[in-house]
């Protein structure tokens, strides 16, 4: 994985100096906007409402047997909005999306679709590669704010539901809202920006770099995925401490 | 590879010297020398594995070199303004075909990503090159609907859409039946009665060879053996070059 980083890097910088074509492609961008919109939308939705419900059902208990039910809201709140909700997301596209990018064009490199266009002076990152990152780096931080506010309503079910908590919805919510800023939705919306841009490029330097055949498809899709969430966990971190601080 | 409207039609010359390139240690190209004239159909054959794909592959600016030079026009390949100055186009073994795009689309992705013309104007040469190659109706069509000659019919369509004065021809009768062979040969000919361009074409088919070619050479293991007319090339005495000519069956009478 590290012996590729250095390409990655520099496709990732070849895709930022063809930004200027970014208006050209802009049909493309939208395509593929819609494409992981609608593949995702879902499985966020699913995944977001139980990591919500999930982390409310953890905690909450603990904190209401210590007279901490006001914090519950909060607690659900800010572990969903800078922490969950971003990484969770992220590593579900790198699965959905970055695997999907990595095979179409790996398997344009091995059918030689990236040598054709390269022949008649279309450049691939201009072509491929730039309305796909531009297209995850626009997606995911809306998917993110929506995943978010899912999550917090399955924090807000169990919250409510659970015997061992019953705290009500308008209680939750205003618990949740006394610590959760908007700034903490702008620190998991940012995260979640750089990540689209981790499994964008990742993604997209797996599938340029395709050989050997259906195997080698298979292998790079596999890297694409693996290697994104490697990198998504030492970025989450690195980023985390830079907005900590 | 640049816009059509940039350079007066008609073939380029191509020249290539002492052209040498290896893989992993193994040299697959052992020194090519050979000139090509504007307008000529230059015929490369060779056994597979003998290095005619790679040596394509050099001559549209897909690999660089170890040692030599390609001259287009006289001017090194290599130069960043080639390609705006000359108009040249690979027809791929596979089509290689964009399979995400209809067949229109694959054959105007050119003008349509380079924005050289309007929509329209782009609609009606689709339709035109199309026909010329005899795939008026599959213009809606998805690649994979496609027969394996009417992939190369396309993909020669794509290649005429840029009005190259080089074409360069991969194999471009592999996989298809002697009818449909002798159709893709006739649209080589065709091409430069009709524009003039200089036409390269590698292949390991004998009839096309001999059916289209102004020149042949005949390449084996990295080494060009020979360079002629169709007749010269028949009558060269070299045991590698009358071996792949006379390849046949040997069946009990």
């Amino acid at each position: 994985m590290f012996d590729s980083i250095g390409e990655v890097i520099l496709l990732f910088w070849r895709t930022l100096l063809a930004l200027p074509h970014a208006w050209r492609q802009r049909q493309k961008v939208f395509e593929q906007f819609f494409e992981i919109g609608n593949a995702s939308l879902l499985m966020v939705c699913v995944l977001s409402f139980f990591i919500g419900a999930v982390i409310a059902l953890q905690t909450g208990p603990v904190l209401v047997e210590r007279s901490l039910a006001s914090a519950v809201g909060g607690v659900v709140g800010i572990a969903i909005a800078k922490e969950l909700a971003p990484v969770m997301m992220a590593i579900l596209i790198a699965g959905r999306i970055g695997s999907a990018m990595a095979a179409e064009i790996g398997s344009m490199r091995i059918y030689q679709e990236i040598d054709a266009l390269r022949t008649m002076n279309i450049n691939p990152i201009h072509y491929l590669v730039l309305p796909r990152v531009l297209a995850i780096a626009l997606a995911l931080p809306l998917l993110v704010v929506f995943a978010i506010l899912v999550g917090w309503f399955g924090g807000a079910v169990v919250a409510n539901y659970n015997h061992l908590m019953e705290i009500p919805f308008r209680a939750f919510f205003s618990d949740l809202k006394d610590i959760v800023d908007l700034k903490d939705v702008g620190n998991g919306v940012f995260k979640s920006f750089c990540f689209a841009l981790i499994i964008g490029s990742v993604s997209c330097h797996q599938g340029l770099t395709t050989i050997g055949g259906p195997r080698g498809i298979g292998r790079s899709v596999t890297k694409a995925v693996v290697n994104s969430i490697v990198l998504i966990v030492i970025f989450d971190y690195l980023l985390t401490r830079f907005l900590v601080e | 590879m640049s816009n059509p409207q940039s350079n007066s039609n008609g073939g380029v010359g191509l020249v290539v010297r002492g052209l040498r390139k290896s893989f992993g240690g193994q040299e697959v190209l052992q020194g090519i020398d050979f000139t090509v004239q504007p307008g000529e159909i230059f015929v490369i054959m060779g056994p597979s594995g003998s290095g005619k794909s790679v040596l394509l592959k050099h001559l549209i600016g897909l690999e660089d070199a170890d040692a030599g030079e390609i001259l287009i026009n006289g001017e090194p390949i290599t130069t960043p303004e080639i390609a705006a100055k000359y108009r040249m186009a690979l027809v791929f073994q596979s089509g290689a075909l964009l399979n995400s795009l209809t067949v229109g689309e694959n054959v105007g992705l050119y003008l349509t990503e380079h924005r050289l013309k309007p929509v329209a104007e782009i609609e009606a040469i689709v339709a035109e090159k199309l026909n010329d190659v005899g795939l008026k109706d599959a213009l809606h069509k998805m690649p994979s609907e496609l027969s394996g000659g009417m992939k190369k019919r396309a993909a020669i369509a794509r290649a005429l859409v840029i009005e190259p004065q080089l074409i360069l021809y991969d194999e471009p009768t592999s996989e298809l039946d002697p009818v449909s062979s002798v159709v893709i040969g006739n649209e080589i000919l065709e091409l430069k009665r009709n524009t003039g361009v200089t036409s390269l074409v590698v292949s390991h088919d004998r009839d096309l060879a001999f059916g289209v070619a102004d020149r042949i050479a005949v390449i084996a293991e990295g080494k060009i053996l020979v360079i002629g007319t169709p007749d010269e090339v028949k009558n060269f005495n070299h045991p590698l070059v009358q071996g792949f000519l006379r390849a046949e069956f040997k069946r009990e009478k």
